[in-house]
């Protein structure tokens, strides 16, 4: 039987469109526990390569003979091994080219909405790591904000639509993942904007983005205005776009809020947080729609694989939205907390400029879920 | 520490070091120790759950250099 090699493109599409498939996971069981391809459909086993070596034919009934069936691992390597085993004992089976590595790096770029007068914006969903960048497009211009690390993509699409990226933006120094904002406006000559505050220790410029920035993109002048919303960070920033979008960062998830302690300061950082999800954001209009940063679980993508809802749904359907007393509010977010991002501190360092690992480590680095919030 | 035999699977991808890992144990004695010598980063929690699994016990792991250390004694 054929062994065929996937994409991480093809398996995103199969998240976004819904469709089933059965994931045999070769990884040993922490790893899978701790992370692994997620569908609304999916299936899985999960048994490490290492107990396969003496041969698959005890698994072989368990996987299934009318639906397509993966086989994924950290690298790819154990899974092509494991797969060419299944192939030999007469089964139909895929490898995932590149394994959980090249899933952790994959981009797919979904139009949210068409904005004022020609005007677009994108999300571009990083299925394995849950991260969430946007592209505002309009008449000749682009505006980018928190772009992950794979600067090609950006840039990339940009050239596609015909359009000049000229303020790129992140809402606020990230722990979780690197960062391709300051690397994209070197690349392209665009501004890059950092909130002060996040950037106290960065090696490189930046202009800073501050309360009340407004920036104009392209020949309908899509307004993005940004406003300071601390409690992620001390620096954290959200965006209003077109008056229609409300850019959130890692403050407002759809199922979750922001976690105060990636940098070390939850106490501190609780009251603004308190303060921008319960004050600031209940100010604005509920027919706002809420574009966050990151997602956590695959239940928070619509059907078209966005991720997107009303505020006002939000403070209707979020928990987080929804803790009326303060100290309660406090010990959501500063007990308990789940684990923190892989390698979140050098994370920051890297995003500071202060190190400068090589591609490899950058991967390493990122391996893992983004864990950025408190449910 | 009686180190009985060395596995030298530097410069060895996922699965390989396990592969050649499987290979070596069998080769040795119930409760000879076998040093596996390896880069590839997977192996730090893929040999001590493939050892697990067999029953086999790692002594002793460590890391020198971005190379790892580690010595098996079989079941």
């Amino acid at each position: 039987m054929a062994v065929y090699k996937w994409t991480a493109a093809e398996v995103a599409r199969k998240v976004i469109d819904n469709e089933e498939l059965f994931i045999l996971d070769v990884r040993n069981h922490d790893a899978f526990e701790d992370w692994k391809i997620e569908g609304h459909k999916f299936e899985y086993l999960n048994i490490p390569y290492f107990e396969l070596m003496d041969g698959v034919e005890e698994i072989l009934p368990k996987l299934p003979t009318d639906k397509e069936v993966l086989v994924v691992c950290a690298k790819e390597g154990s899974s092509v091994m494991v797969a060419e085993m299944l192939s030999e004992a007469g089964r139909e089976v895929a490898y995932l080219e590149g394994g959980m590595k090249s899933w952790s790096s994959y981009l797919e770029p979904i139009k949210v909405s068409d904005l004022e007068n020609g005007g677009e914006i994108y999300q571009f969903v990083r299925l394995g790591k849950g991260c969430l960048s946007y592209m505002v497009i309009s008449e000749g211009e682009a505006a980018i904000i928190d772009a992950v690390r794979f600067t090609d993509v950006f840039t990339n699409f940009a050239k596609e639509k015909g359009v000049e990226i000229k303020h790129v933006f992140d809402t606020h120094l990230h722990a979780d993942h690197i960062s391709g904002g300051r690397h994209i406006a070197a690349a392209t000559g665009a501004t890059y904007y950092l909130p002060p505050k996040d950037a106290t220790e960065v090696v490189f410029d930046y202009t800073p983005l501050t309360d009340g920035l407004n920036i104009k993109i392209g020949a309908s002048q899509i307004d993005v205005n940004a406003f300071y919303s601390p409690g992620h960070t001390i620096g954290s920033t959200s965006f209003i776009i077109d008056n229609q979008f409300l850019l959130t960062g890692d403050i407002l998830f759809i199922d979750s809020i922001g976690r105060p302690d990636l940098a070390g300061l939850a106490e501190d950082w609780v009251d603004d947080l308190r303060e921008t999800l319960y004050s600031r954001y209940r100010e604005l209009a509920e027919d706002l729609v809420v574009l966050p940063a990151h997602f956590m679980i695959i239940d928070e993508l619509n059907e078209d694989g966005t991720v997107a809802r009303r505020l006002g749904d939000l403070f209707k359907e979020n928990h987080g939205l929804n803790i009326e007393d303060e100290g309660e509010f406090r010990r959501t977010v500063t007990d308990h907390l789940p684990p923190q991002p892989n390698a979140y501190q050098q994370i920051r360092q890297v995003n500071m400029g202060k190190i400068t690992p090589d591609n490899d480590e950058q991967t390493e680095m990122e391996i893992g879920p983004n864990r950025c919030a408190v449910r | 520490m009686n180190i009985t035999k060395t596995l030298d699977a530097k410069g060895l991808a996922c699965p390989m070091p396990i592969v050649k890992t499987k290979k070596a144990i069998d080769a040795i004695k119930s409760g000879e120790v076998l040093e596996v010598v390896v880069t590839d980063k997977g192996a730090l929690n893929d040999i001590p759950a493939w050892a697990k699994s067999g029953g086999h016990t790692v002594l002793e792991q460590k890391t020198e250099e971005d190379v790892l250390y580690f010595y098996i004694q079989k079941a």
